[in-house]
């Protein structure tokens, strides 16, 4: 099991490292100066020079970023003339536009996309499961083509138009709920929950739709297998049988892809964001897009891609731990 | 059926937009100020966002652009990038896939790799950042396509892959090789046929995921620029006037809405008709 | 005794479709009533439908199980009966307990279910039924996963769940189809003892006429979900009425008598295997190992002649098979053709080769191409190596095959089991091979296809002059058809005699329990009631 858990940690390492290096070579490699971009308004050929020795912009691509790892895993100083600015680590840099940390900045909008995302996929699971497991136990019955009907609906809409949709009727007519601007978790938890209920919404329906797609295929799967049959034949109840024998195995698929939906979840959460106005990594990534801003970019991006891998890597180990047959010997 | 003859529709609605618009009489950029309530700011004359007669579907709020003649340019954008972005995909992807199933074992370690690499990626995310970067001079559209392709072809690969790979162990594959059938014949008529149920599958679901793709990406404005009108790019101006002007919402959105869906079925109907269980075979 | 099954004018029909047709028979404590019938006969539905477990279908007639009418019995009364009175065990044993609970604990669940007794008490029965079926060191095995058993002691761990409820009649479906033939003479005998030491009632279904024989008192033989035979197993043995049974019974290979004499083949081998090794590696990096799937071995073939080679899963024979035809690369070793060494040959030279070797698979379902006319999968061989007309050719291979020519362009789903596998044989003969190697061809078959197809085989081999290696599990099959016989074990062969030397006098120890486990079809040697 230790010899498992080491592998896959290392893998991922690996996966998280080729990751960076492509992001990092993609955006500082393209047509467009760093430095001019990084020196801003009111730029001269003397302000240029500095901007690039500081940043290093004059080292060959590979010192750029092995001093960026460098930066992420011990910290880095960037140095012009007598000034030293140091960047504890985890360092991804300053922002071209506000010279504010990049850290600083992701840490700053972290708690709205993680309050955003946790509770939108609780809130999807919960509906997911449900709906998925509740069709493929009342097969054949109205029920069920309702619910088919529903899932199919919620997986060709795309988020903001569901979301556009929630505000009008819940904020234009109805005026049930405000138009969402995010409140702290530890300052005001009942208005945190009530501004964030929307966009909750917007985004669970999507994902619920594919999460119950998945539980009733995974059910109607396990419902006709053998060991079922089994118990069935030795007198156990129906719900025994379904709760203890049938539910495992339908759900045992849903740790692999809840992790394969995290990717899914943050590209539903930047467009949520930005429908919604709240300030979070998803608004912010496109802020740094539309504005070029490098440093934020590929800080944004990095973060993206080890939520990602650590989210399969936990699935993997999940599942491990779930289905004795995929524990290593 | 009713997904197939909604797909078909739209396509017809977007090859023929230049002449839907002359019927109607309207350009797509053409500003019409004097239909718009500036005391309100900017919202249309009229009742449902300025219909009438010389408007079908009203014009768009701050700027008095014709709605319809947006919506079906809009459409030309929204599923030519949807088409040919699963085009570039399937090239993309059953190279890869092809490569990694039928090139040895060396050539399947590093493409296998490449391809989990692809996946582990979040795609919108890295479309996002890239429009920021790309050449300014090309036309955005195909772009788009590129970009799109650029960070999804991995699903295609992973299922030709797979695909080759379980194909690839079957006992009539060993009873071509057998008859002394070489490779590239048994690939071509033992394995690409077995192959080809999948792909389609997957790419008539492709084609609603790439269209939520540059719908969302327009949407976000790192999509088409004005004055190239798109979907999603007329649904991110709608956000602000969604309670002043609701008909402006609905019009984009809905037609939107409609051809995922109808994508979305026909897809299911593809995926029933290939699926041996459900008796279909190609 | 009165019977503690009763049933009477069984019915079952699912939609418009009737598969079993009026069965009736007793069962009485203690005595074994075997089933026996070809795919579709009807057996596993009757067997299901004693549970109720026939879902959707329409069942008329009695059932009868210890006073209660199976039929009728509300929820409650039912589920108290499924387990309680009547239990089943399955065909498949790896599929037939929970991939994710332990084995003992899914014992020890139907118990409580059944009884209301503490976790603590239904724990140890688990354990104490685990150990009276057979499964060695219990106490600690109640705590392993399914996956973790072989495929033999998954059916014991099934059987222990059935015993600990102490039913009054035990239903075995297919109970040793999945099983070597070893494990299953020790399931058998298992079956036998705990009857007569419980005074349970046995249900037995099979295909195999063997299986009922050494295990059953009476037989019950369906067909077409018609019962048309039903008397004392030896009875029906020495003096079938039924020309159904008649025609079965005459279609089972037989291992006790000999093949027809046929003339000695003497002179070159056409084949020469010399300590021919193939290695599989398997396991995570670091903690790699080599597996020897075939172990060293030797062997020649003589012109015309046909070698069997008998082994039970994982001895290496299928492995072997394809090494031969060089499907498989061998990791060392040495093959002779006809002079030409196969072993490292480069496959561009071994493709002209290829026409003089040929091979029939196992599942005639899955070696042919599903989306491909069966004509073209056969005229495609000719094809590759450039002969005229293949398309000619082809209809008159599937003529010789007993199959209508004018079929050339249908689907392979649109044949029976039995038909595909002639239009495999076709398809291996289209070049005219002088070896062909036949991996458990038949094993896939119902008896009857069997034997036709054996038939064919045997009169092609007269006809086209063929060499045959014949790859099977069966003992019987591989005595019908061989004249000289490889036993193999663990990658090697452990003895490789004449045909009726192997089968009786065999010099080597596990040929002699392979033999003595192998069910016999002689009256006299079934057991007295």
């Amino acid at each position: 099991m230790i010899w498992f858990l080491l592998r896959r940690v290392g893998a991922a390492v690996v996966v998280l490292l080729a990751l960076s290096a492509i992001v990092y070579a993609l955006f500082y490699l393209t047509p467009g100066d760093p430095a001019v971009l990084a020196c801003g308004r009111g730029c001269n050929a003397e302000r240029l020079a500095q901007t690039q020795q500081k940043l290093g912009l004059d080292d060959p691509i590979y010192v750029q970023y092995w001093h960026f790892l460098e930066g992420l895993v011990v910290g880095r100083d960037y140095s012009a003339g007598p000034d030293v600015d140091h960047c504890a680590a985890p360092c991804l840099g300053y922002s071209f536009q506000t010279d504010q940390p990049v850290t600083a900045m992701l840490m700053e909008r972290l708690p709205v996309s993680a309050s955003l995302a946790f509770g939108a996929e609780a809130m999807a699971l919960l509906l997911g499961v449900s709906a998925g497991l509740l069709s493929a136990l009342r097969r054949g019955r109205p029920a069920e083509r309702i619910l088919t009907a529903v899932t199919l609906l919620g997986y060709s809409t795309p988020v903001f138009l569901i979301g556009l949709v929630l505000l009008l009727v819940f904020c234009a007519y109805l005026q049930w709920l405000p138009f969402p601007a995010y409140v702290s978790l530890t300052r005001n938890p009942g208005e945190w929950a009530r501004n964030l209920v929307l966009p909750w919404l917007a985004l669970a329906l999507i994902q619920a739709a594919v999460y119950a797609r998945i539980t009733r295929a995974g059910a109607l799967e396990t419902l006709v297998e053998d060991h079922v049959r089994t118990f069935r034949a030795y007198g156990l109840r129906e719900r025994q049988v379904i709760g203890r024998h049938a539910l495992r195995g339908a759900l045992a698929p849903l740790v692999t892809l809840t992790a394969v939906e995290v990717a899914q979840v943050m590209t539903a959460a930047v467009l949520t964001e930005t429908m919604f106005g709240l300030p979070g990594v998803g608004k912010l990534t496109v802020e740094s897009v539309n504005s070029v801003d490098l440093p934020v970019v590929v800080g944004v991006t990095v973060l993206a891609g080890t939520v990602v891998v650590l989210a399969n890597t936990v699935a993997d180990l999940l599942h491990a731990a779930a289905d004795p047959r995929a524990r290593p010997a | 059926m009713a997904g197939l003859a909604t797909v078909v529709l739209m396509v017809a609605v977007a090859l023929a937009a230049p002449l839907l618009c002359a019927i109607e009489g309207q350009d797509p950029t053409t500003f019409h100020s004097d239909l718009l309530d500036s005391a309100r700011g900017g919202v249309p004359h009229g009742s449902f966002g300025g219909v009438s007669a010389d408007h079908w579907l009203g014009v768009e709020p701050a700027t008095g652009r014709d709605v319809f003649a947006r919506v079906v340019h809009g459409a030309r954008v929204s599923l030519g990038v949807a088409l040919g972005a699963t085009v570039l995909e399937l090239l993309v992807g059953i190279a890869v896939g092809l490569g990694a199933g039928f090139g040895g074992r060396r050539a399947d370690a590093v493409l296998s790799r490449l391809i989990e690499l692809s996946l582990a990626f979040p795609s919108f995310l890295l479309a996002l950042a890239l429009m920021a970067i790309v050449p300014q001079s090309m036309p955005r559209p195909l772009l788009l396509a590129c970009v799109i392709t650029a960070v999804s072809w991995g699903n295609v690969a992973r299922v030709t892959r797979s695909q080759a790979l379980s194909l690839r162990r079957r006992d009539y594959v060993d009873a071509a090789r057998m008859s002394g059938a070489r490779p590239s014949r048994i690939a071509v008529r033992e394995v690409l046929p077995g192959l080809t149920a999948p792909l389609l599958v997957l790419a008539a679901l492709k084609v609603p995921l790439n269209m939520v793709s540059e719908a969302g990406l327009s949407f976000l404005g790192a999509g088409v620029r004005p004055p190239t009108p798109s979907w999603g790019q007329m649904l991110s101006t709608a956000t602000t006037w969604f309670r002043a002007d609701p008909t402006y919402v609905i019009v984009p959105g809905g037609l939107l809405f409609l051809t995922l869906l109808a994508c979305t079925v026909l897809a299911e109907g593809v995926r029933r008709a290939m699926d041996p269980r459900w008796g279909g075979r190609s | 005794m009165s019977a503690v099954l009763r049933v009477r004018d069984l019915r079952v029909s699912y939609g418009g479709f009737e598969a079993v047709k009026g069965v009736s028979f007793d069962l009485a404590p203690g005595r074994a009533l075997g089933v026996v019938g070809e795919s579709g006969s009807g057996k596993s539905t009757l067997a299901a439908s004693l549970l109720r477990l026939t879902e959707g279908a329409d069942v008329t007639g009695e059932i009868t199980v210890a006073g209660t009418d199976v039929r009728t019995a509300p929820e409650p009364e039912l589920r108290r009966l499924r387990g309680g009175r009547i239990a089943m065990v399955f065909q498949d044993p790896l599929s037939s307990l929970d991939p994710y609970l332990r084995v003992g604990d899914q014992i020890a669940e139907v118990y409580r279910v059944h009884t209301g007794a503490s976790r603590k008490a239904a724990r140890a029965k688990a354990v104490e039924v685990l150990d009276r079926v057979g499964v060695p060191d219990a106490e600690r095995r109640a705590r392993a996963h399914p996956h973790e058993f072989s495929g033999g002691m998954r059916q014991r761990a099934l059987i222990a769940m059935a015993l600990a409820l102490e039913p009054r009649v035990l239903v075995a479906d297919e109970p040793t189809t999945a099983l070597d033939v070893t494990v299953q003479a020790q399931i058998l005998a298992l079956l036998t003892d705990l009857r007569a030491e419980t005074g349970m009632a046995l249900l037995l279904v099979s295909h195999d006429f063997g299986v009922i024989a050494g295990s059953a008192d009476e037989v019950l033989v369906l067909h077409g979900g018609e019962a048309v035979e039903h008397g004392p197993v030896s009875e029906v043995l020495r003096e079938p009425k039924a020309s159904y049974t008649r025609e079965l019974l005459a279609a089972v290979p037989r291992i006790d008598s000999p093949r027809p004499a046929r003339p000695a083949r003497r002179g070159e081998p056409l084949l020469r295997v010399t300590d021919l090794r193939r290695d599989f590696v398997s396991g995570p990096p670091l903690r790699r190992r080599t597996i020897p799937a075939v172990d060293g071995v030797t062997f020649d073939v003589r012109r015309g002649e046909t070698l069997g080679v008998v082994g039970e899963s994982g001895s290496g024979k299928s492995t072997l098979a394809r090494l031969v035809v060089r499907l498989l690369e061998p990791t060392s070793g040495k093959i002779e053709f006809d002079g030409h060494d196969l072993s490292g040959m480069p496959e561009r030279r071994l493709r002209r080769l290829r026409r003089d070797l040929q091979m029939v698979f196992q599942d005639p379902g899955s070696s042919l191409n599903p989306r491909r006319p069966v004509g073209e999968s056969v005229a495609d061989p000719l094809r590759v190596q450039g002969e005229p007309a293949p398309a000619k050719a082809a209809r008159a291979l599937l003529a010789r095959v007993g199959l209508d020519p004018a079929r050339y362009d249908d689907h392979p789903h649109e044949f029976s089991g039995g038909q595909r596998q002639r239009i495999g044989i076709a398809r291996a003969l289209a070049l005219r091979p002088r070896l062909l190697v036949c991996d458990e061809p038949v094993t896939a078959l119902d008896v009857s296809t069997q034997a036709a197809i054996l038939t064919l085989l045997a009169d092609l081999q007269d006809e086209l002059d063929l060499t045959l290696i014949f790859v099977s599990h069966d003992l019987a099959v591989v005595r019908q058809v061989s004249d000289r016989v490889a036993v193999m074990r663990d990658g090697r062969i452990v003895e490789l005699a004449d045909t009726d030397t192997v089968f009786d006098s065999p010099a080597h120890a596990y040929t002699r329990s392979l033999l003595k486990a192998v069910p016999v079809l002689d009256p006299a040697a079934v057991r007295g009631p």
